[in-house]
C-alpha cells in the first residue's frame, strides 16, 4: 500500500486519492487532471480502489442475444460503418417474423436477455416496433428486452405523435423492459454538429432516459471516444450524467465506447490505443460515482485489454453476444461470439470471481 | 507480500520463491508499479526503443519436431524448403530499402547441411554490409554435433564467417522436465546457457528469450528467469529479454488457451523485477496486439521489438497482428514516450 501510494502521490494525486478513499466527489478540474495525467498506473490505481469498493472482486456478465433490427437509418453518423441509406444494396429490415425467427432459433440457450437495437428508420410505422416486442414475448415471454436507445425512443414518439411518456409506456405495455446505453455518442453540441448533426441533441437524449427512469425503467449510458472529442468535452458528458443520476438513479452501467474508424466517413482518424481505453475506463469510474457498475465492452476493446479492464475501474464485460454488427461494420477483430466457459475463464485468470447476472444485476450463477 | 515489495522498491533481489508468490498473489498494481519504478530507473529519459529488421527463415525442414511449434517440417514431408542465396539476397535488399539494418536469421535444425554451408551463408549475407542477428544455442549446438565439434569451435568459426549476435530462441522454458516433454531432440538448459556463456566470452551480445504459457509452472518459470540472471552476472552479455506467450493454433496443445493480457503484464513485470541486470525488456505486440503492447511500457518494458518486415513462425501458429513503423511510433508517442530507432545492441540510431 505505502509504496504504491507514494507513486498516486507523486503523480500529484495527493488530493484525489484522499476523496477517492473517502467516497467524495471528484470536481470537472479533477476528471481533467486525470485525463491530462500521463501516469496510467496512478489513475489506474485510483480506478481500481473505487472499483474494489463498490463491486468487490465480482466481474459481471450475462448472456444474451443481439438482434439489429435494421441498418437503415436517416441519421447516417460519421462515426457508423452500421447504418445504411433506404436505397442502399446492403440496406436490410427484419419483419416481426424474422425477429421471432432469431428468437426461436436459440431458445435452447440459457439467455436472459435481448439487447435490440436499430437505425432510425424513415418509414417503419410505431406499429412495428410493438410487435417486433411482441413478438420476442410471444416466443420467450420471460426474456428481459433491453431495446431501443433513447435516440430510437425520441423518433418512436415522433412516429406515434404521443409525448416520449406515452411512447414508453405503450412500448413497455408490449414488452420493453429496459433501454440500453447507445446514443449519447458526445453530448456537446460542437461534436454532435460535426459528427452526427441528424441526431437527437445531448439534452434530448438525457431527457427520455430521465422519462424512463421515471417510469420505473433503467437504462445504461455510453460515451463513445476517440474520434474528435476533446478531455473538456468528455468531462462535461461524464457530469451531465452524474447530475441526472443523481435526480433519478435509473442508470445501471457507463460504457466507455472506443471508437473504431473503418468503413466509417472518419476512417482516416487512427484507432484508439489501449492507453487511452483504459483511461476512459478508469476515469469513468473514479468520476461517475453514482454509477453501480462501469462495463468495458470486450467486442471493442478486445478481451484481452478487457481482462486488464477489470483491474482499471470495470466490473463488467458484457456477455455471450452473438450476431453483432454494429461494431464488426467497423472492423472490429474480435469474435463474435464467446462461449460461457471462455468468459469464465477469462475473468477468472484476471483474478476476479465471475458472477452470471440477469439484466438487472441479480445473480444467476457465481463460477 | 508486503516484505516482498518493499525488497523491490529498495532494491534488493528478490528469490525464486518470492517471484512465484508475487505471480500468484501479486495483484496488477504491485507488479506494475513496481516494474514500472524499474524501468524508470534503467530508462529515466522516457525514450522506448524499436528495430528495423526482418526475419528470415532460411529453412523450415528441422529433425527437432518440438509439440509446441505450428512452423517446422519435418525431413522428407511435403511442404518442407530451403532458401536459395538468390532468395536470401532479394529478402535482404529489401530489408535495405525499407530502411532496417539487421536481418534475424534463424531455421530448423537441418538434417545434413554442415557448417561449411551456414559460413558461405554468412559470407554471402555479410557481402550486404548489414548486422546479422542469428543462429540460436539449439542451432549452433545442433551444427556442433552435426560437424563433431565443439559449441565453441562452432561460435568461433560463424563469427569469423561473419555472425555478429545471437538471438534467444529456443530457450523456450530452461528447465529440463518441461524441455524433455514439449521438446524431446532440443538442447537441454545447460547446453543452452553453455552456448550463450560461450558467445558472450567471444564479445558477442545476445538476447534472451522465454517461451511461456504451455505445461510449465510458476516454479519453472522462475527456475528460467533465475538461470538468465545468473549467467548475466557472470557475462553482461545479454542486451534484452523478450516473452514469447505461446500460441498454441496449429500444435500438439493447440487445446491449451491462449494466455490473456492479464498474465502477460503479470509474467512481464515480474521479469522486469527480477531481471535486474538486463537493461532492456521488448513487449511482444506480436502475441499480444498493439493495445496490449502499448499497456505493456507501464509494465516493464522500454523497447517495442521490430516492425518484423517478415514473420513466419508466430504466424504459423495462427496469430497475425501488423504494424508498421509509423504506427509503432504513434504508440509510443501516445503513450508519452520517445520513439527511437536502435540496433541490435540497442544504440541508437
Amino acid at each position: 500500500m505505502k509504496y504504491m501510494e507514494d507513486i498516486v502521490e507523486k503523480a500529484g494525486f495527493s488530493d484525489i486519492l484522499a476523496k477517492v478513499k473517502a467516497g467524495d466527489r471528484l470536481t470537472e478540474e479533477d476528471g481533467l487532471r486525470l485525463y491530462e495525467s500521463p501516469e496510467l498506473l496512478a489513475v489506474g490505481y485510483l480506478a481500481n480502489t473505487v472499483r474494489e469498493r463498490l463491486n468487490g472482486n465480482y466481474a459481471y456478465f450475462n448472456y444474451n442475444q443481439h438482434i439489429n433490427y435494421s441498418n437503415i437509418c436517416i441519421n447516417l453518423c460519421k462515426f457508423c460503418a452500421f447504418g445504411r441509406d433506404k436505397s442502399s444494396r446492403e440496406a436490410y429490415q427484419m419483419s416481426p417474423e424474422e425477429v421471432r425467427f432469431k428468437v426461436m432459433e436459440r431458445l435452447s440457450e440459457p439467455i436472459t436477455e435481448i439487447h435490440m437495437v436499430g437505425g432510425i428508420h424513415p418509414d417503419l410505422e410505431f406499429d412495428y416496433y410493438l410487435d417486433i416486442l411482441r413478438a420476442i414475448k410471444e416466443v420467450r415471454p420471460e426474456v428481459h428486452i433491453k431495446a431501443f436507445t433513447c435516440v430510437e425512443i425520441a423518433h418512436l414518439a415522433t412516429l406515434a405523435g404521443k409525448s416520449v411518456e406515452e411512447t414508453l409506456k405503450m412500448l413497455m405495455e408490449a414488452g420493453l423492459d429496459s433501454l440500453p446505453g447507445g446514443g449519447a455518442e458526445v453530448f456537446s453540441p460542437r461534436i454532435r454538429k460535426k459528427t452526427c448533426e441528424k441526431k437527437l441533441s445531448g439534452e434530448g437524449w438525457l431527457e427520455v432516459a430521465r422519462t424512463a427512469h421515471s417510469l420505473g425503467l433503467k437504462s445504461n449510458a455510453t460515451m463513445l471516444y476517440g474520434h474528435i472529442e476533446t478531455a473538456e468535452e468528455k468531462i462535461e458528458h461524464l457530469a451531465a450524467l452524474r447530475e441526472v443520476q443523481d435526480e433519478s438513479g435509473g442508470f445501471q452501467t457507463f460504457i466507455p465506447l472506443s471508437f473504431h474508424p473503418r468503413n466509417t466517413a472518419m476512417a482516416d482518424l487512427s484507432q484508439s490505443t489501449g492507453i487511452n481505453d483504459l483511461k476512459n475506463i478508469a476515469i469513468s469510474r473514479i468520476f461517475l460515482d453514482n454509477f453501480p457498475h462501469i462495463k468495458a465492452y470486450w467486442i471493442m476493446v478486445g478481451s484481452k485489454l478487457a481482462q486488464v479492464a477489470l483491474s482499471f475501474g470495470a466490473d463488467d464485460i458484457d456477455g455471450t453476444v452473438t450476431e453483432e454488427k454494429v461494431t464488426h461494420m467497423a472492423g472490429a477483430e474480435t469474435e463474435q461470439a464467446m462461449a460461457l466457459e471462455e468468459l469464465v475463464r477469462l475473468i477468472r485468470e484476471a483474478d476476479r470471481i465471475p458472477v452470471q447476472r440477469d439484466t438487472l444485476y441479480q445473480e444467476i450463477e457465481r463460477y | 507480500m508486503e516484505e516482498i515489495i518493499e525488497k523491490i522498491y529498495t532494491g534488493e533481489r528478490i528469490s525464486p520463491e518470492e517471484g512465484v508468490k508475487l505471480l500468484r498473489k501479486g495483484n496488477l498494481y504491485q507488479l506494475g508499479m513496481a516494474a514500472n519504478a524499474w524501468r524508470e530507473k534503467l530508462h529515466p529519459d522516457k525514450v522506448v526503443t524499436y528495430i528495423i529488421d526482418r526475419n528470415i527463415n532460411y529453412t523450415n525442414i528441422c529433425i527437432s519436431g518440438c509439440k509446441f511449434c505450428a512452423f517446422y517440417t519435418a525431413p522428407g514431408k511435403k511442404g518442407g524448403y530451403i532458401l536459395s542465396f538468390e532468395e536470401l539476397g532479394r529478402k535482404i535488399e529489401e530489408t535495405r530499402e525499407l530502411g532496417g539494418n539487421q536481418i534475424l536469421l534463424q531455421g530448423g535444425l537441418h538434417p545434413d547441411k554442415t557448417l561449411d554451408y551456414y559460413e558461405e551463408m554468412l559470407h554471402f549475407i555479410k557481402s550486404y554490409g548489414i548486422h546479422i542477428h542469428g543462429f540460436s544455442p539449439p542451432e549452433i549446438c545442433h551444427f556442433a554435433a552435426i560437424n563433431d565439434l565443439s559449441t565453441g569451435e562452432v561460435l568461433s568459426r560463424l563469427q569469423a564467417a561473419g555472425l555478429d549476435s545471437i538471438p534467444g530462441g529456443g530457450a523456450e522454458i530452461l528447465s529440463d522436465r518441461v524441455r524433455q516433454e514439449i521438446a524431446p531432440r532440443k538442447c537441454l538448459s545447460d547446453p543452452w546457457i553453455k552456448v550463450m556463456e560461450e558467445a558472450h566470452g567471444l564479445g558477442m551480445k545476445t538476447t534472451a528469450t522465454m517461451m511461456f504459457g504451455h505445461i510449465e509452472t510458476l516454479e519453472e518459470r522462475m527456475e528460467h528467469l533465475e538461470r538468465v540472471r545468473s549467467l548475466q552476472d557472470r557475462t553482461g552479455g545479454f542486451t534484452a529479454f523478450i516473452l514469447w506467450p505461446f500460441q498454441p493454433d496449429h500444435t500438439v496443445y493447440s487445446h491449451l488457451p491462449k494466455t490473456g493480457g492479464f498474465d502477460y503484464l503479470k509474467i512481464l513485470a515480474l521479469s522486469r523485477i527480477y531481471l535486474d541486470n538486463i537493461p532492456n525488456l521488448q513487449a511482444s505486440w506480436v502475441t499480444q496486439g498493439p493495445k496490449i503492447a502499448q499497456i505493456s511500457l507501464f509494465f516493464g518494458a522500454n523497447d517495442f521489438g521490430s516492425t518484423m518486415i517478415e514473420e513466419n513462425v508466430v504466424s504459423a501458429a495462427g496469430i497475425s497482428f501488423r504494424l508498421s513503423e509509423k504506427e509503432i511510433c504513434r504508440l509510443i508517442k501516445s503513450a508519452g514516450f520517445e520513439p527511437h530507432r536502435r540496433r541490435m545492441d540497442y544504440s541508437r540510431i
